[in-house]
């Protein structure tokens, strides 16, 4: 029997991949370690290499083929002695399809989409990207707008972005702009501090917001608090930006929901993107705001790709929610991923006959309180979704805001779906007990609906 | 105590006697002068109940920043801790301004909301004013970042104490300086104890002007009882970092009179230990000696200027005693900037 090549998964995130090239033909002798393929995934460009000894039976992805899934066959190679007739009944490589449109993770809701805010920006011509190259292009025209601003953390340059979200940026601004620090979060996002007292306006990624633990003093202590204490003299204009919350298998230091921790912080704006536009939106508000801003990014959501408006004066005012999906039944709240997960329990709930209504959250800190309460005064009812932990999180923050603005209008207790009140588990099974699922949170739509 | 502060030099640049015009001698100490009788000031209306919370004096370390600020121009700035008062002085700041924050008043630098340990003014190019041991030297490292990046020409003097210089981002902030050749001078005002725990107790080793070593950041040890020594190093450190040289180390070792903060109870050190430099090594005394023996002035005209700092220092305790506390609507301004 042929051996299987299999599309492997090179990062925690991937799920498909591009076949770039092939090192090697059909016919080939290969031994085991010798590279094979060139394969580029959402982060990096590498190498496949063979382990097994053999000639490489048949190519089964052609070169240049988009989106081949993870463990998809790639390749078949012949053990010693077998002959091409094993082959037999094998079909070969399709021609590739030159950037075939891809369907969206997401199917758009068929359900109503109730009337945006009056101070939502009308998107225009839209053009269908990914999240990280929406955030790449905000950051782009924002850079190109204001020499001031500039981009620096680690592998932000010449790597092109530990996720690639920074890709290309390099190329066009150069080293004075784009600036790879070294492995010293504390440092350099002090550093970026002093430079926006200094008057840049520094946008810092971390590589991951874990890893900005290690700078909370200088995010917090000054630039949360310097305004203040300097009566209003001191501004920080600074955007610190980068992955929040769990990606895929990663376990608990490098999966943790930071929204709770840093809105708790007058001083701070917090705001957390889902689609392409929120991204691209909320990225450029968070470079022009005079004010520190942190960008709570997620990883599993920088390759999903949105309609995203082209325009570079689409800005998303910060403080504004977006009511995704219009319903009357019950109102569920997310941000960043959790939308998709609250998408889908309102796809679920409508085949129930229970009608959701979605509100993106976007900023968390302000928070849109005002557009909550009009959905919850409509449907008497909130379930709120987050990643973070329960205690002290966004949802307790919720149940409170409702109790003092919407009591008279609830029909039954706020109810929270987050992560378990536990260090995230690294098994796949734990990890997906841990998590909210699309099915946890239909579960309590139903509750609080009495159904 | 083995060594009087300043007693050794180790450094890399040939110093020959340091030398001053009457002219700079006489605004040394007055400059000098200032600080030392506004800060005995500000511990007297501690002692009142007029000032609260924490507040830390810089008497005894004041030809530090008088030396220091002599080496600056106009486009540098200035970032210290939260024993800043001096460092407002040294950078021009309104004497009145400073005290009324000390006494949390609206006429203080920071409206009353700061205090003590922060108070800034972008005019004057001081950053603050922060209370966080440390955390100033990355923030002084981004404003340096700040000049290079903006081409003026400007140096960053970061200050911090012997204490701070153990601080782990301190060193992330040193090889960021060496690694992107940052006009930034990083001077460690070593006054012996980082609140009552002695160098020796805290640091393996307490030659802190090699600290820089391990990012090949020079550095030198100077006595920071003379202003004219103060003053010769932050020059030759200013110059390396105009000149595109990178960051560059000063040591002061230097001695402050008063306790860590208005609550110490001083139990780390004897009463001898520190009348002994107040006699010896008094970096005012020192001056006025120079002016006295150089015949620049006479004591009458000293006198005169004694009178005259004194007027400024009380004029400045009754301004921070007038000035009417914040109004209660300034709680809630300053959180955000409007955009």
């Amino acid at each position: 029997m042929p051996i299987e090549v299999l599309m492997p998964a090179l990062s925690p995130t991937m799920t498909e991949g591009r076949l770039i090239r092939w090192f090697k033909a059909e016919g080939d002798a290969i031994e085991s370690g010798t590279p094979l393929a060139e394969i580029e995934t959402d982060k990096a460009t590498m190498e496949v290499e063979a382990v097994d000894d053999g000639v490489l039976g048949r190519i089964l992805v052609a070169a240049g083929t988009e989106h081949v899934a993870v463990n998809a066959p790639i390749a078949l190679i012949l053990e010693d002695g077998e002959g091409a007739s094993a082959l037999d009944g094998r079909p070969g490589a399709p021609d590739p399809k030159p950037d075939a449109p891809r369907p969206s993770a997401v199917s758009s809701p068929a359900a109503p989409v109730a009337a945006p805010s009056a101070d939502e920006p009308d998107m225009g011509e839209t053009r269908r990207i990914t999240v990280r190259e929406a955030l790449r292009d905000a950051m782009a025209e924002e850079m190109r707008r204001d020499g001031d601003v500039f981009l620096m953390g680690e592998e932000v340059a010449q790597y092109q972005g530990a996720y690639k979200v920074s890709q290309g940026l390099l190329d066009e601004f150069g080293d004075r702009r784009v600036i790879d620090t070294p492995i010293t979060e504390h440092g350099f996002a002090g550093l970026g501090v002093g430079a926006a007292f200094g008057g840049l306006r520094p946008v810092v990624e971390f590589m991951t917001f874990n890893f900005a633990m290690q700078a909370m003093d200088q995010i917090i202590n000054s630039a949360a608090k310097t305004l203040y204490m300097s009566g209003g003299q001191m501004g920080c204009p600074i955007v610190f930006r980068g992955p929040n919350g769990a990606a895929a298998r990663v376990a608990a230091q490098h999966s943790q929901c930071y929204a709770s921790w840093y809105a708790h912080v007058p001083g701070l704006k917090v705001v957390s993107p889902w689609s392409g536009s929120d991204a691209k939106g909320l990225m450029k508000a968070a470079i022009r705001d005079p004010n520190p801003v942190l960008v709570l990014e997620n990883e599993l959501m920088y390759g999903q790709g949105f309609d995203v408006p082209v325009s570079e004066d689409y800005v998303i005012p910060i403080g504004l929610a977006k009511v995704e999906r219009a319903g009357s039944d019950v109102t569920l709240t997310a941000f960043s991923r959790m939308v998709n997960v609250a998408l889908e329990a309102a796809e679920k709930l409508a085949e129930q006959g229970i009608s959701a209504e979605v509100v993106n959250l976007r900023s968390i800190r302000p928070l849109d309180t005002a557009t909550l309460v009009a959905s919850v005064r409509r449907t008497n009812r909130l379930v709120s979704v987050e990643e973070g932990w329960p205690f002290a999180g966004i949802g307790s923050e919720l149940a409170a805001l409702m109790m003092e603005h919407a009591f008279d209008w609830l029909d039954a207790p706020v109810t929270r779906v987050c992560a378990e009140d536990v260090p995230l588990p690294y098994a796949a099974n734990l990890e997906a007990l841990a998590l909210p699922t699309a099915d946890r949170v239909v579960e309590a739509a139903r509750a609080v609906c009495y159904r | 105590m083995a060594t009087s502060p300043g007693a050794t030099r180790r450094g890399r640049r040939k110093a020959g006697e340091p030398t001053a015009t009457p002219e700079q001698l006489i605004r040394y100490y007055e400059d000098m002068l200032l600080i030392r009788r506004f800060e005995e000031k500000a511990g007297q209306l501690y002692g009142m109940g007029l000032i609260g919370g924490f507040c830390h004096l810089y008497i005894g370390q004041e030809a530090v920043v008088v030396g220091a600020t002599a080496a600056a121009e106009p486009q540098d700035t200035v970032v210290t801790s939260y024993r800043d008062h001096g460092q407002m002085l040294a950078c021009g700041m309104d004497p009145r301004g400073v005290m009324a924050e000390l006494t949390g008043r609206r006429g203080g630098y920071s409206k009353g909301k700061g205090g003590s340990m922060h108070m800034f003014s972008r005019e004057a190019g001081f950053f603050g004013g922060h209370g966080i041991v440390g955390a100033q030297v990355p923030i002084g490292s981004g404003l340096a970042f700040a000049h290079r990046y903006k081409g003026d020409g400007g140096v960053t003097f970061t200050y911090f104490g012997d204490g701070a210089a153990n601080q782990g981002q301190v060193y992330e902030s040193f090889n960021m300086a060496a690694l992107w050749k940052l006009p930034v001078i990083f001077i460690i005002e070593n006054n012996k104890y980082g609140m009552g725990t002695s160098v020796e107790r805290a640091s393996a080793t307490t030659e802190l002007c090699r600290r820089g070593d391990a990012y090949g950041i020079p550095g030198e040890q100077v006595n920071g009882m003379n202003v004219l020594e103060v003053r010769d190093a932050a020059v030759h450190a200013a110059e390396q970092c105009r000149s595109g040289k990178g960051p560059f180390i000063l040591e002061m070792k230097t001695y402050r009179y008063r306790g860590h903060s208005m609550s110490d109870p001083a139990k780390y050190r004897t009463k001898e230990e520190v009348s002994k430099i107040r006699a010896e090594s008094d970096p005012i005394d020192l001056v006025r000696g120079m002016i006295l023996d150089g015949g620049h002035l006479d004591d009458a005209a000293i006198k005169d200027i004694d009178k005259r700092v004194k007027g400024v220092v009380t004029e400045a305790a009754s301004f921070a005693q007038d000035s009417p506390e914040p109004d209660p609507s300034e709680l809630y301004t300053d959180v955000l900037v409007e955009a």
